[in-house]
């Protein structure tokens, strides 16, 4: 504990079951009271640079190293993006639908994964349980058949993302204009096998997420519940779409902020803030200004946006799920769970959908058309929006690219959750074990993800900075990002 | 009798992509009883792969040591917390032999690294290293398990501290 000035600084370092390293600090008043909260991240934009000068279509592949979490988004993201530079947007049936399939697989699995490994021992077995059980070891034990499921339901996910893009590492499915393979019918029968399970396992899901909110829905409803903005990609319809469509808007109350606006104009509607604590910048929506105009991405933000579901078994969910909150949209965190069992659910349903279409077949690869130089994409990975823009000269190589991931999106509102957690359950002035399990869930629901490349977490660097009440720096300490040698 | 060799690691992190690299040299050696995975990091769904052999060997970066390369046996380790999106290769052993009551006879196979940062190609040093480790498993692969040695490296190495997620989140999270 940190004595600056009026504002006394708590630290927790570090969360645990988060990707990579974070760290939170809570101000408190000469009073005691939390004046602010904050979830430090540490943010890569080393890799912009990196990519510089490389030729546009090595960037599909290449993009894709930058998180060993979420690849799949990323290479999808860089190939829409590659597609307007070589003027093949218009994509063949049989390309879009290669890479929905990879995206669905990816979102299915990357669902799967969060909520039964990593949220699922909370819910389970309660905040305040034993750190040493509340983990899938756990789950196993208490619940073997969920844990089974959660192994298969990644598995089947992950053969989806093998299927579709060739292989698990630097997949190279998706090329500017369109895919590099189509899917063999020696494949398509082997994924079609098992799908009827995954939608059965994720209705099954769904009702777990119910089941444990029906226990004490006050709890589960308000527990890291504030007002917010959301944004998502919808069709133009206004149905979910995971892959492609206008970003839209709506404000806590469910009124449109904007709608439909096409992945070039993004930066007339949303802008980034650089706050001299963080490295990671803050994006918000520009009509509202940075204090007002902070959203959510995600699950609930995709959930909460749409019109409608366009696959049978997860619109009923949908439906239900907006009842809960009397037709406006969700600002509950752990809704986040409802909404992203829902999702897993439309992700199963799509894919069967796919499983069956002759278009996977077909040898129409590729379309091209009128180069150009600037492009924008946008795609809804898992954990959220995810923003991806390049400039590219005349000789083929990038001069520019400016990404704005997910997690970044969610940043305001996950510094939002800790400083409503601490709010409501810090007692006196020391950190208790009751608290820090608090703060970890109500982050965890919003699935960061931080480790951004490399699975040997603690090479990432790591800059920890105090700061004074007067906003002075007062310290600060850097671990680079090399190995340490012995 | 089958034989997975799972390299794991990010390529796109210079020597981070030691254990995709080895899987790869691994793969074209083409051996009919051994099969060869990679990915960037270890996850629940390997489970499923290893509970289907009856030899594993887990193949990493390791960011500390002073040998070009560390082997070891491994065991579950069911009481490790998890910490992040990726699991380690004991963690890994524990969930599966929780989940399907068996697990197969399990190595580490750690390949001395020196650069972690953006980049596509190994250090000088780590493609050498990669070589010993790769002459040093092709004979074991052409041998019975049951002639496996448990341990081969320096012997102050710390067990299985010399992996880059164990010892880095280790003392990482440590300090």
């Amino acid at each position: 504990m940190l004595a600056t000035g009026k504002t006394r600084k708590i630290t927790i370092n570090p969360v645990t079951r988060i990707e990579g390293h974070g760290k939170v600090t809570i101000h408190l008043d000469e009073n005691g009271h939390v004046t602010q909260a904050r979830f430090h991240i540490v943010e890569f934009r080393g890799f912009e640079r990196f990519a510089l000068g490389r030729p546009y279509w090595e960037v599909p592949v290449m993009i894709q190293r930058l998180c060993g979490i979420c690849p799949v988004s990323h290479h999808l993201c860089a190939a829409k993006a590659m597609d307007w530079i070589v003027g093949g947007e218009r994509l063949s049936p049989c390309a879009e639908k290669m890479r929905r399939l990879m995206h669905y697989g990816q979102m299915f699995q990357s669902h799967a994964l969060h909520f039964f490994h990593l949220s699922s021992p909370d819910l389970l077995f309660g905040f305040s349980s034993d750190v040493a059980r509340r983990n899938i070891i756990g789950v196993i034990q208490a619940h073997p058949e969920i844990a089974r499921r959660a192994v298969l339901m990644r598995k089947y996910g992950q053969e989806v993302i093998k299927a579709t893009s060739g292989k698990k590492i630097h997949g190279t499915g998706a090329i500017p204009g369109g895919i590099n393979k189509n899917l063999s019918t020696t494949e398509r029968d082997a994924l079609r096998r098992d799908i009827g399970q995954m939608i059965e396992w994720s209705q099954a899901a769904v009702k777990l997420v119910k089941d444990i909110r029906a226990k004490d829905p006050t709890f589960f409803d308000s527990f890291g519940a504030f007002e917010s903005n959301c944004v998502s990609l919808v069709r133009a319809d206004g149905a979910l779409d995971f892959y492609d469509g206008g970003l839209r808007a709506k404000d806590a109350e469910g009124n449109i902020i904007f709608d439909h606006v096409r992945p070039m104009d993004y930066l007339d509607y949303i802008r980034e803030e650089v706050r001299a604590w963080s490295y990671m910048k803050f994006p918000f929506i520009r009509s509202l200004g940075k204090e007002k105009g902070w959203y959510r991405v995600g699950p609930l933000a995709r959930v909460n946006n749409c019109d409608f579901i366009p696959t049978p078994l997860a619109e009923e969910e949908r439906k239900e799920f907006r009842a809960a909150t009397g037709g406006k949209p969700s600002n509950s965190s752990l809704h986040y769970h409802w909404a992203r069992m829902i999702e897993l659910l439309h992700a199963a349903e799509l894919m069967r959908d796919l499983l069956n279409d002759p278009d996977l077949q077909s040898s129409d690869l590729v379309r091209r058309g009128l180069r150009r130089e600037e492009t924008v994409a946008i795609l809804e990975a898992p954990r959220g929006t995810l923003f991806h823009h390049y400039c590219v000269n005349a000789n083929d190589e990038v001069t520019l690219i400016n990404l704005i991931v997910s997690t970044t999106n969610n940043n305001e509102a996950m510094n939002r959750v800790v400083q409503k957690i601490a709010r409501d359950y810090l007692e006196g002035q020391v950190i208790t074990e009751g608290l820090l399990n608090h703060i970890e869930v109500g982050i965890r629901a919003y699935d960061p993800c931080l480790s951004c490349a490399t699975h040997a977490v603690g090479q990432m660097p790591l800059v920890v900075t105090l700061m004074g009440s007067q906003g002075q720096t007062l310290d600060m300490k850097a671990r680079g990002a090399g190995c340490p040698q012995s | 009798m089958t034989t997975l060799v799972l390299g794991y690691g990010n390529p796109g992190r210079q020597d981070d992509g030691l254990g995709p690299a080895l899987a790869e040299a691994v793969a074209q050696w083409a051996f009919p009883n051994v099969r060869v995975l990679d990915n960037y990091q270890l996850n629940i769904e390997d489970a499923a792969e290893l509970a289907q052999v009856e030899t594993a060997v887990f193949a990493d970066a390791a960011c500390t040591g002073e040998s070009a390369f560390v082997w070891q046996v491994l065991r579950p380790a069911p009481k490790i917390a998890f910490t992040t999106h990726a699991l380690a290769p004991q963690s890994l052993l524990a969930l599966c032999q929780d989940l399907y009551q068996r697990i197969p006879r399990a190595f580490l196979l750690a390949v001395r690294g020196y650069q972690f940062g953006f980049g596509d190609d190994l250090s000088r040093l780590a493609q050498q290293n990669l070589k010993r480790a790769l002459a040093f498993l092709l004979p074991l692969l052409r041998q019975p398990v049951q002639q496996w040695p448990d341990f081969f490296g320096p012997s102050t190495h710390q067990r299985t501290d010399a992996a880059c997620g164990q010892s880095s989140s280790r003392s990482h999270f440590g300090e």
